[in-house]
């Protein structure tokens, strides 16, 4: 399968080219095919927690004794941080996993509080516009009902926890790019939550300004800036004009405009 | 046990952080050490503590808050002077710490998980504390008691109030004991320390005698031991603190073991020993033992050993007199985590951050503590390693079956005559096992905890050896009168807690599980709920990053093919009925109103009678 010249594995039995180094989500992108992710960015590095892009690879089909076709799935892995490997056969659009998906965008949708009518992020939202394009229709499971706090402590930010999918994109963009450490995490489990680098646990105190990265990178209604609301109508939001999936590229590595 | 708190003098807590800092030399990759002990003297890591200690780091703050966060045992809130916490695996259970908690809790006018008003007291529940043959047990400010009886608990609350400091309670209750009913080649050996050193004969040849033994993993995954240290050994450490580290992996937090305990308590030695023999083969001059935070007890032990070694040319430069073999070892704590027995998130919590597991390649082989070569082990595959340095890999290899040479140390727990340690050659039956213990009536035994597999009678005849039930070492008996239900709900319940909360299908998967079991149990479940188990399930196993997610439904999923009538049972509705209980809700009207008349009430079975239909599928909400 390999030639040895070109680097290139099959998803879903389309051949994607990719470089030494690159993962199956680098590539896939890349070339302009679609996996869903939240936590993935391609500015960052990946770390691959919310397993929206799972896929499977090297699933074989074996014959049994009896003359029977027989599938034995291949191993399920984050496609954000498993480097690609020439020849390798990933699946990705199969109704297992289009299934599994949908389950932890629901599963999301329970864990915080989205409540997208009353939502500024609403038609941007990667998490709504991954559950529509999925096609989720409910949250199946029943809410949590949560009790999170709002932080109206800094001047230009607004933090709303409710909302947050615990991604992690703004705590490594305030690490990795504004050298901040503004947003950690901490608790764990059930209980696992965002913290701001303060004493007193406010935005506020922190030294976070609206143009850093981390204030723009929330690929949810957590982190919204004041004074900003609901710009754009109906409509013309990002997603009403095209699902999440149709323009990989685009969606990428798209650079959130700074205000 | 300090008594005043020194939390109200600044000063005062000032020196105390300074003091820990310093004798830490200000290592950002020991602050778990730090956190321990700065609490130890402080109680609880106030707001202000945490910045001094960010700031005496050069940390950011929210990162040593988030690792304070993370582990059970880290207090950012007061939890009190005295800090009470019940093991609550299902052998306390079955023990009967619930009423014993409850005991406790009326006397001490508290609830659980609250801080008593004069801030003297807390008592709450945590994950399985290793003493499960001498159950029900609790720790007190880290410290275990067990056996615990009322009696016991009517003095214990007495101690308590009267603030007796815990270094003047009566020792008896303090006491662990081995409990070793079954020796074989490992517990029953012979060795003196410093045997299996003077029998190595240079690193190739031992490495290829741990080869040739076909010693594997006893953690519960099995690897082998052999390949591992290759691995090890030909990998390059990085940079200008290239190394290469041996840990030794004592974070034994999986439900019913308790075995690295005992070994550690009773053959210290042979486990610093394989560590040794490990180091010689990998090249390394630094070990680290990760110790659990529920064996806190054992580390001034546990030093006096290593003392006593270096002492004995056993540690230290130029081991054995022999030039170019130093090696020393270092005993960590953790702080009440069950995910730290996961390798990665060990090597994450020695290096100071939260305990979340990382991702798989680079496998610690070559990039583990510090991103340098590191060969981590279980406490019984290091011990078994000395073993096999000082015997032989042939004499090794002789004993169990083909595919699992050597003999594997079991924890056993639960409805038995003699619970306790029992070490078997690879291959014994478990009826083999039951019978040796005492069991009688056994309805199911749950081997490799809870994250591992429960059999029913038909299945007795299987074996304990990779090649058919590999385990860990924790194995845990129910008889006739026990509800498998409840065993599984008992392990639900024990996920959620100990779930990192990394990766979205464990931290909200656990969750749902437990959300599901407990509405079978409190009487809304259908065959509905089964089917949502089922899902998440599926779900956990497929997405989840680490084995935690991928078993922490195994379980149920185990429990609903071999015990469902003890499901069905509790399956009150045909399909589907909310969680939410209207006539509970109506609770508070009633207390407010007096009234608790039948037309107060709103329950499905009054409303049947009352419409003459049948209650249908979600039809209440």
């Amino acid at each position: 399968m390999t030639d040895g010249q070109t680097n290139s594995f099959f998803l879903d039995d389309e051949e994607i080219p990719f470089e030494e180094g690159q993962t199956i989500i680098q590539a896939a992108l890349t070339a302009g095919k679609y996996i869903p992710h939240l936590c993935y960015h391609p500015e960052f590095k990946p770390h691959g927690s919310c397993k929206l892009c799972t896929v499977r690879i090297d699933s074989r089909t074996i014959t049994t004794e009896d003359g029977q076709s027989v599938k034995i799935p291949g191993r399920a892995a984050a496609s954000c941080t498993t480097p690609a490997v020439a020849g390798q056969h990933v699946e990705s659009e199969t109704p297992e996993l289009l299934d599994l998906r949908r389950t932890l965008v629901q599963m999301l949708l329970v864990e915080g509080n989205h409540y997208c009518p009353s939502c500024e992020k609403s038609g941007k939202c990667l998490l709504q516009g991954l559950a529509y394009d999925l096609g989720v229709m409910d949250p199946h499971f029943p809410q949590y009902f949560s009790k999170r706090e709002v932080d109206a402590s800094h001047p230009d930010i607004l933090l709303d926890f409710n909302r947050c999918i615990l991604c992690e994109l703004c705590v490594r963009a305030s690490a990795e790019m504004d050298k901040k450490n503004v947003f950690s995490l901490s608790g764990r489990g059930a209980t696992k939550h965002l913290i701001c680098n303060s004493e007193s646990g406010r935005l506020g105190d922190t030294n976070l300004a609206a143009t850093d990265k981390a204030a723009n990178v929330c690929p949810v209604g957590v982190i919204l800036h004041k004074r900003h609301g609901f710009e754009v109508p109906y409509g013309q939001r990002r997603f009403d004009k095209a699902p999440i999936s149709a323009d990989p590229v685009q969606y990428a590595p798209v650079k959130e405009k700074v205000r | 046990m300090r008594i005043a708190n020194a939390n109200g003098d600044g000063q005062d807590c000032g020196r105390v952080i300074d003091a820990v800092l310093s004798r830490h030399q200000r290592d950002a990759t020991r602050l778990m050490q730090i956190l321990r002990e700065i609490q130890e003297e402080l109680d609880w890591l106030s707001p202000q503590t945490l910045t001094a200690i960010a700031e005496g780091l050069k940390l950011p703050r929210a990162k040593v808050e988030g690792v304070a966060g993370f582990y059970h045992f880290f207090h950012s809130e007061p939890k009190g002077r005295y800090r009470v916490l019940w093991s609550d695996n299902i052998t306390d259970r079955m023990l009967g710490n619930a009423d014993l908690m409850a005991r406790m809790c009326k006397k001490l006018w508290l609830r659980p998980g609250e801080v008593s008003e004069d801030q003297l007291v807390s008592v709450d529940t945590t994950s399985c504390t290793g003493m499960c043959d001498q159950g029900p047990a609790m720790l007190v400010n880290y410290r275990p008691l067990t056996r615990m009886t009322p009696e016991r608990v009517d003095k214990v609350v007495d101690l308590i109030r009267h603030k007796v400091p815990l270094d003047e309670w009566p020792a008896e209750y303090f006491v662990v004991e081995d409990n070793i009913r079954r020796k074989d080649a490992l517990l029953g050996n012979d060795l003196a320390p410093g045997d299996a050193l003077r029998a190595m004969r240079g690193p190739a040849e031992m490495l290829e005698a741990i080869k040739a033994s076909g010693l594997r993993g006893r953690g519960g995954a099995g690897f082998s031991t052999g390949q591992k240290w290759e691995f090890c050994r030909n990998a390059v450490g990085t940079g200008a603190h290239g190394a290469h580290y041996v840990v030794c992996n004592a974070d034994e937090g999986e439900p019913g073991t308790f075995k690295d305990r005992v070994l550690l308590s009773a053959h210290a030695d042979l486990v610093f020993e394989g560590m040794t023999v490990a180091a010689y083969v990998i090249g390394a001059k630094k070990g680290l033992v990760y110790l659990r935070g529920e064996y806190r007890y054992l580390l001034d032990k546990l030093n006096a050993v290593l003392e006593k070694r270096r002492a004995d040319k056993l540690l230290g430069k130029s081991i054995l007199g022999q030039t170019g073999f130093d090696f020393d070892i270092e005993v960590h704590l953790g702080a009440g985590a069950y995910i730290c027995g996961e390798e990665t998130a060990l090597l994450e919590s020695l290096e100071g951050h939260r305990g979340v597991p990382r991702k798989r390649p680079p496998f610690p082989v070559t990039s583990g503590y510090l991103g340098q070569p590191t060969a981590v082990n279980n406490v019984e595959t290091l011990a078994s390693a000395a073993l096999i340095a000082a015997k032989g890999a042939a004499w090794y290899k002789s004993i169990g079956t083909a595919k699992s040479s050597g003999t594997k140390v079991l924890s056993i727990s639960g409805d038995c005559a003699r619970p306790g340690i029992y070490e078997y050659p690879y291959g014994v039956t478990v009826s083999q096992v039951l019978a040796d213990c005492g069991a009688i009536d056994t309805q199911a035994c749950q081997i490799a905890g809870a994250s591992g597999l429960c059999i029913a009678p038909g299945e007795f005849g299987r074996r304990i050896a990779f090649e058919d039930i590999p385990t860990g070492g924790s194995f845990m008996i129910f008889d006739n009168t026990r509800d498998m239900f409840e065993v599984a709900r008992n392990f639900v319940h024990f996920f959620v807690d100990e779930s990192c909360g990394f990766c979205t299908p464990c931290r909200v998967g656990t969750t749902l599980l437990k959300n599901v079991m407990d509405k079978i149990h409190d009487g809304h479940g259908g065959e509905y709920d089964i089917g949502d188990a089922q899902r998440v399930i599926k779900t956990l196993k497929t997405a989840s990053h680490c084995g935690l997610g991928q078993t922490a439904g195994n379980c149920v999923a185990d429990t609903l093919q071999k015990f469902r009538p003890s499901y069905e049972l509790r399956l009150t509705v045909r399909e589907f009925e909310p969680a939410f209980d209207l006539d509970k809700a109506l609770s508070k009207m009633r207390e407010v109103t007096g009234r608790d008349d039948p037309g107060a009430h709103f329950h499905i079975a009054h409303r049947k009678s009352k419409s003459g239909v049948g209650a249908k599928a979600g039809d209440v909400s």
